[in-house]
């Protein structure tokens, strides 16, 4: 069981109001991102349901019990750091074996839960060998395995992939959703990279300035995003915005529509610019176009074989039914 | 490390290398070699390098005139003993500092490093009167405290330096694998600190070793350490330079040797934790 509720959980450093009350629940067996752009305080929100920081007003309850002023230890959750944190002193079998022997657990069955963990992870190898004679591939999975062996309420991960290249993270983040599916425990995780958390999460909690901005499935915020930030913040490219008179045609302050609804059409079209930068990636083009009257250029997906060049003339027409609309506030308006 | 290197100029680097060291090292040796000289050519001009007759008869007249075994261990007790006291004060203050900081935690530690630039004569009359009214004048407890006090402040520095780059989240990790305060201190905070520690341990022996105005002043006979040895062999008139070169070789014997063994942790100690 991990179902872990918030209730007005406020954290203030000083003066400061890093995170003002907030309420929010993860439900058991949920995998929640937090997701936002660094410094919106989504590693201190993590950080406050391990109980690594002191709340400064509200309630945590995990699983129904109040847990506000319980240790860490205490807390029955696990967490991944960004920087492993492995013993570095301590075999990886040790590493591993650590919170089971401050559990208290029988030898035997620590080491049945080893050699599942180890086997689960492909580190059977590696289990004599010391975190620094690994890779960062294999320290991610050990420091994994630490958190799995004592079957946590709840999995904490904070931004555990940053640290490892474009490839390797591909795969951790298969396995992590592997693992998830696996184990069905919550878990709770926290990146600045949109697309891990559009590709893993059940429900995304999009954070700005310790407010909740949206909570939601990836599908939905894609589709449905509540304001501005969340329409620009999820989606690869990111959302187009535009003010002025375009916007005002829809009756709408600011109008969002993604690259993949804007269609090139052979002439005509609500929008006519130069093409700028392209992206080549084989299956797509990302064109940035150039439009006269407005400031930023509009980026358009099209498909791999599409032969516009530098500076010719592109006409574009987007979905009507996909066009984000905003009011004053930067609200959706539905 | 990959920046290719031509032959010629590692040549050069090797020869500037051995200069260098040889430089340093010069003193220790022609110490070496007057101490097997006899007096007269001691001080012989032009001076006598390898061809003389060589003599162990300074470190026999050294033995017989006086105290070595208890100068040695009078010089075991104050640096070891001094050595220990101080870790014992500085590992709390140490790890208070680097975990817990304060607003005013760096100020305090510039405060104890401005105590070492305040000259030791300047506070030698107070402290003999000290010792007098205690009556603890030439005993090892005196010289225990007061090279404790002298070197506290480095001790201090190091441990800091050392337990600042125990990450954070090692720590953090251990609470959240269940351990209490106990066992994160005996699992894996004590394994972690404990290279730094002996580093600062080594380092701070051959400070208190070395050192020699207060161990000079404020002993006579009972707690005389090795410093005091070698003094007693300098004299105002008389020739007495391969004497003095003997009991120093005799005093500095124990030190290098166990600077030899142990060079990998001082390099750490001397670095200060600027190198992993």
């Amino acid at each position: 069981m991990g179902r872990i509720t918030l209730d007005k959980v406020q954290k203030k450093f000083g003066e400061v109001e890093v995170i003002p009350p907030l309420d929010l629940t993860v439900e058991d067996g949920e995998f929640v991102v937090f997701v936002g752009p660094s410094g919106c305080g989504k590693s201190t929100l993590l950080r406050l349901i391990a109980g690594l920081e002191d709340v400064s007003g509200g309630e945590i309850r995990i699983d129904g019990k109040p847990a506000t002023d319980l240790p860490p230890a205490k807390r029955g959750l696990a967490m991944v750091f960004q920087s492993y944190a492995l013993y570095p002193h301590m075999s990886v079998r040790k590493n591993i074996a650590f919170p089971m022997k401050m559990a208290g657990m029988p030898q035997d069955e620590q080491d049945r839960r080893i050699a599942k963990a180890a086997d689960a992870l492909n580190l059977t190898d590696y289990l004599d060998r010391r975190p620094g004679q690994l890779s960062g591939g294999q320290r991610q999975r050990v420091a994994i395995g630490r958190a799995i062996v004592r079957e946590p309420a709840a999995f904490l991960f904070d931004e555990p992939l940053s640290n490892l290249d474009a490839a390797l993270r591909v795969g951790m983040r298969m396995e992590i959703s592997e693992l998830h599916s696996t184990l069905k425990t919550t878990m709770i995780y926290v990146t600045h990279d949109q697309v891990e958390a559009m590709t893993m999460a059940d429900k995304i909690v999009v954070l700005r300035a310790g407010h909740i901005e949206q909570v939601g499935s990836p599908l939905d915020l894609y589709h449905a995003p509540r304001n501005t930030f969340v329409a620009g913040f999820i989606g690869s490219p990111k959302m187009n915005l535009m003010g002025g008179a375009a916007a005002a045609k829809h009756d709408a302050t600011t109008i969002g529509i993604r690259p993949e609804h804007l269609d090139v059409v052979d002439t005509g079209g609500t929008f006519t610019g130069k093409v700028g930068v392209s992206e080549h990636l084989g299956s797509d083009t990302f064109f940035h176009v150039h439009i006269p009257e407005m400031n930023e250029p509009m980026t358009v997906r099209a498909g791999g074989e599409v032969g516009l060049r530098h500076g010719d003339t592109i006409y574009l027409e987007p979905q009507a039914d996909k066009i984000h609309r905003f009011d004053a506030k930067g609200l959706r308006i539905a | 490390m990959a920046r290719a290197i031509s032959p010629r100029k590692k040549l050069m680097w090797t020869a500037l290398s051995w200069g260098i060291g040889l430089m340093i090292f010069f003193p220790i040796m022609w110490t070496f070699l007057t101490s097997f000289k006899s007096e007269s050519t001691a001080i012989s001009d032009p001076p006598v390098w390898l061809f003389f007759d060589w003599t162990t008869e300074n470190y026999s007249t050294v033995l017989a005139r006086s105290n070595y075994p208890l100068a040695l261990m009078n010089s075991i007790i104050i640096a070891v003993g001094s050595t220990l006291l101080g870790i014992l004060i500085a590992v709390p203050a140490a790890w208070a500092m680097a975990f817990v900081p304060g607003k005013r935690t760096k100020d305090v530690l510039l405060w104890m490093l401005s105590t070492k630039m305040l000259p030791a004569v300047g506070v030698l009359y107070p402290l003999v009167l000290i010792a007098k009214y205690f009556g603890i004048m030439d005993s090892r407890i005196l010289l225990v405290v007061i090279l404790m006090l002298i070197n506290l402040p480095i001790i201090v520095w190091m441990l800091y330096t050392y337990f600042r780059e125990i990450p954070g989240e090692i720590l953090e990790a251990a609470r959240m694998d269940g351990a209490n305060l106990k066992n994160e201190i005996i699992y894996v905070l004590t394994p972690m600190a404990v290279p730094g520690i002996a580093s600062t341990i080594l380092l701070n022996i051959i400070l208190a070793w070395n050192e020699a105005f207060w161990t000079i002043l404020l002993t006579t006979v009972n707690a005389a350490p090795l410093t005091k040895f070698i003094a007693s062999f300098s004299a105002p008139e008389g020739l007495f330079y391969a004497k003095l070169s003997a009991a120093s070789i005799m005093a500095i014997a124990p030190i290098l040797i166990m600077g030899w063994f142990s060079q990998k942790q001082l390099v750490r100690g001397l670095t200060f934790g600027a190198v992993k």
